[in-house]
């Protein structure tokens, strides 16, 4: 499904190196986490991925299925598959929710072709997944993430995937800020979404949401590489010893 | 028509090429008086400070400059809204396509009409001339020599709106409308202009809003690009009273919007709004002229401008707060959103203040689009274009909200939607 190899990417003002070489390959119906220390990179990673401006891509490839993603637009990446669920998501003043959510289902149904969803089934369908979430009419009625609590934009973010059924998904730090029952929530909107053409790049810091999200590949990422590659086992070795002992033993 | 003598001053050339209307004989002294205040407070020129932003020049030379016109394939604006319609095209009346100027609640007459109207008398030209803390002397050449306009009573609650529409029809049309529009204690109006009107365009008109009464306007200068426009409101509020007017300016090559708001009777609140979208030759200046002389006041000045291509905002609005106006609440906000490096934005709020009690805010602001939101909608797989689109219109929606009834909000947003459609 995602295929990275040897990626390299640097900030484009400072010139400074931030991926040094990721390899990584996400199957269509896995699950993949990353966890990691604060500033390894695994942000960076999901916006070189996502094609957001400011980096410069050095070396290396990912590929989306067989197709290069790092020369598309970001709405192209989009369009080709590829969701992220932000680590902190933006606050848009005066765009409604709903009008976002339509206007990019939308949006990436007319790039593949689709016929564009009507007014009223998109209204259903959004009700009906809106209320897995716990999210009320009133959130979907409010501008884009604004005044919304951590755990209400974490939510959001996964409301979005859940309409646009991407094919790999990438979650940043999803669980961060989130207490167990949003927790849960989240989760659950996640397992929901797990299919056999679905691949899942789950970026966490903690066990916790690898209890409920049960991953079937965990990396280690430091210093801009993928350091350890292991099963579950490896999430409870970094919750009960840290990521010392690991980066000890690679270095 | 007299060959200009180029050696004059422009207000000279200007005074020597223009023609009193054929005009009812009540006028005649408020056009007297208005020559003279021309003649003492001269026509704007470039080193004027209150012109620094904005040449006067088209706008104050005896021809106006051709302006070509623009085929309207949109559809009427306001057409959803049931309301007495009055058309003008290039400044003159066209009384087939205008409804009977007979409605409940409401006395219309035409300034170019013989007929004795007692009440506008005493207005024509008053709040104009009451109106020069800052010389406006385009506006007392207004008063001076307009050719029509209509003459508004409110004596009671109007149940439909008043619609002025405004047709360009010849390219060289020069156009001089003056309106007055009076409000008796606790009358209601909704007036709504909209068209182009002329290759050039100079408007006044004066408000008087008595004891509380309501006064709510909403306009659309029409879409021609090269069309030119100078216009003034004069307003003067009572105790109590209501005034909101909203502008909405899609192209044209030049225009200045003055509006000067006398807070008069303690607890009258005055808004005054605008949304301009501008791409390439457009000037665009918004001169807002607020005056607080009553207690417990609120006035709310909101202008939004998205500008492309080279295109020029400006905006000057001014709180002033006269000795004893306690517990003033004024506010001002003026942004620009500059969609490229080749636009401007210029600025210059002012607050004067001679009360102690009072509560004011202004601020301005000039950027670029969000990229951080860009970036976010883009991800989502909306096109930078679309996500462009939809940014600028959140943008300008703060001031279209500023618009009370909810039909008039989405016609507005509507034509601005469609600017941002048809420009990519
Ligand atoms: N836009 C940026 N400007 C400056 N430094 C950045 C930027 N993006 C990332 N970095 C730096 O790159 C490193 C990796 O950051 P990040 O990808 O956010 O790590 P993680 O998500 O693993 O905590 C950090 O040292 C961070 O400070
Ligand atoms: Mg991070």
């Amino acid at each position: 499904m995602l295929e990275i190899k040897n990626l390299h990417a640097s900030l484009e003002e400072e010139d400074k190196a931030i991926l040094k070489g990721v390899d990584l390959t996400v199957e269509a119906g896995k699950v993949h986490a990353i966890m990691g220390p604060n500033g390894s990179g695994k942000s960076t990673l999901s916006y070189v991925l996502s094609g957001k401006d400011g980096y410069e891509v050095t070396d290396g490839t990912a590929t989306l299925e067989g197709e290069d993603i790092l020369d598309m637009e970001p709405e192209e990446r989009a369009a080709a598959g590829l969701f992220l669920a932000f680590q902190y998501p933006v606050e848009i003043p005066g765009v409604g929710n709903m009008t976002f959510l339509r206007t990019a289902v939308n949006a990436q149904r007319k790039a593949r072709g689709e016929e564009e969803m009507s007014a009223t089934e998109f209204l259903k369908v959004v009700r009906a997944r809106a209320r897995t979430l716990n999210i009320d009419a009133e959130m979907l009625k409010r501008p884009v993430n604004v005044g919304f609590s951590g755990g209400e934009k974490k939510r959001n973010e996964i409301l979005q995937m859940a309409m646009l059924e991407p094919k790999m998904c990438i979650l940043d730090e999803t669980d961060s800020g989130l207490d167990v029952d949003a927790m849960k929530l989240v989760a659950d909107g996640v397992n929901a979404l797990r299919a056999e053409g679905r691949g899942f790049l789950v970026i966490t810091h903690y066990q916790r949401l690898l209890d409920h999200i049960k991953p079937d590949v965990v990396h280690i990422m430091a210093d801009g590489r993928i350091v350890k590659s292991g099963g579950p086992e490896l999430a409870l070795e970094v919750e009960n010893n840290g990521y010392a002992d690991i980066l000890a033993e690679v270095a | 028509m007299a060959k200009p003598q180029l050696k004059h001053d422009p207000t000279e050339v200007r005074l020597l090429n223009i023609a009193r209307p054929d005009a009812a004989a009540w006028t005649g002294p408020a056009r007297d008086a208005a020559v003279k205040r021309v003649q003492e407070m001269r026509l704007p020129a470039r080193r004027d400070e209150y012109w620094k932003y904005t040449r006067p020049d088209t706008l104050v030379d005896y021809q106006a400059p051709a302006a070509a016109l623009f085929h309207n394939d949109e559809g009427r604006l306001f057409d959803g809204i049931d309301r007495l319609t009055i058309v003008f095209v290039d400044g003159v009346f066209d009384a087939e396509r205008s409804d009977d100027l007979e409605m409940a609640g409401v006395r219309i007459d035409r300034l170019a009409e013989p007929a004795d109207i007692h009440w506008a008398a005493e207005t024509y030209g008053s709040l104009e001339a009451a109106g020069h803390y800052v010389p406006r002397a385009l506006a007392a050449l207004n008063t001076a020599f307009a050719s029509d306009g209509v003459l508004i009573h409110v004596t009671g609650k109007t149940e439909r709106p008043i619609n002025l529409v405004y047709e360009h029809a010849s390219e060289t049309s020069d156009a001089m409308l003056h309106h007055v529009v009076k409000l008796d204690a606790g009358a209601e109006v909704t007036l709504l202009e909209n068209g182009p009107a002329a290759a050039r365009l100079n408007m006044v008109m004066e408000v008087d809003v008595a004891d509380g009464a309501a006064f709510h306007h909403v306009r659309a200068q029409g879409r021609d690009h090269e069309r030119r426009a100078v216009t003034h409101i004069f307003a003067r509020l009572g105790t109590e009273s209501v005034f909101k007017s909203f502008t909405l300016t899609v192209n044209g090559r030049l225009t200045r919007n003055e509006c000067v708001v006398d807070l008069t009777g303690d607890n009258a609140v005055a808004h005054v709004a605008g949304a301009c979208v501008g791409d390439g030759d457009f000037h665009h200046d918004d001169t807002v002229f607020v005056t607080h002389d009553a207690v417990d006041c609120e006035s709310r000045q909101v202008f939004k401008k998205v500008l492309r291509n080279g295109a020029v905002g400006v905006f000057q609005g001014k709180i002033l707060v006269k000795e004893g106006a306690q517990k003033t609440d004024g506010y001002q906000i003026s942004q620009s959103l500059l969609l490229d490096d080749d636009s401007q934005f210029l600025a210059k709020p002012e607050l004067e203040i001679y009360a102690d009690d009072v509560a004011c805010s202004h601020g301005s602001t000039s950027g670029a689009i969000d990229e951080t939101a860009l970036f976010y909608l883009r991800s989502r797989g909306v096109s930078r274009d679309e996500a462009t689109d939809l940014l600028t219109l959140a943008f300008l929606a703060e001031a279209v909200d500023e618009i009370e009834a909810e039909a008039l909000r989405a016609d507005m947003l509507a034509r601005l939607e469609n600017w941002l459609k048809r420009r990519r």
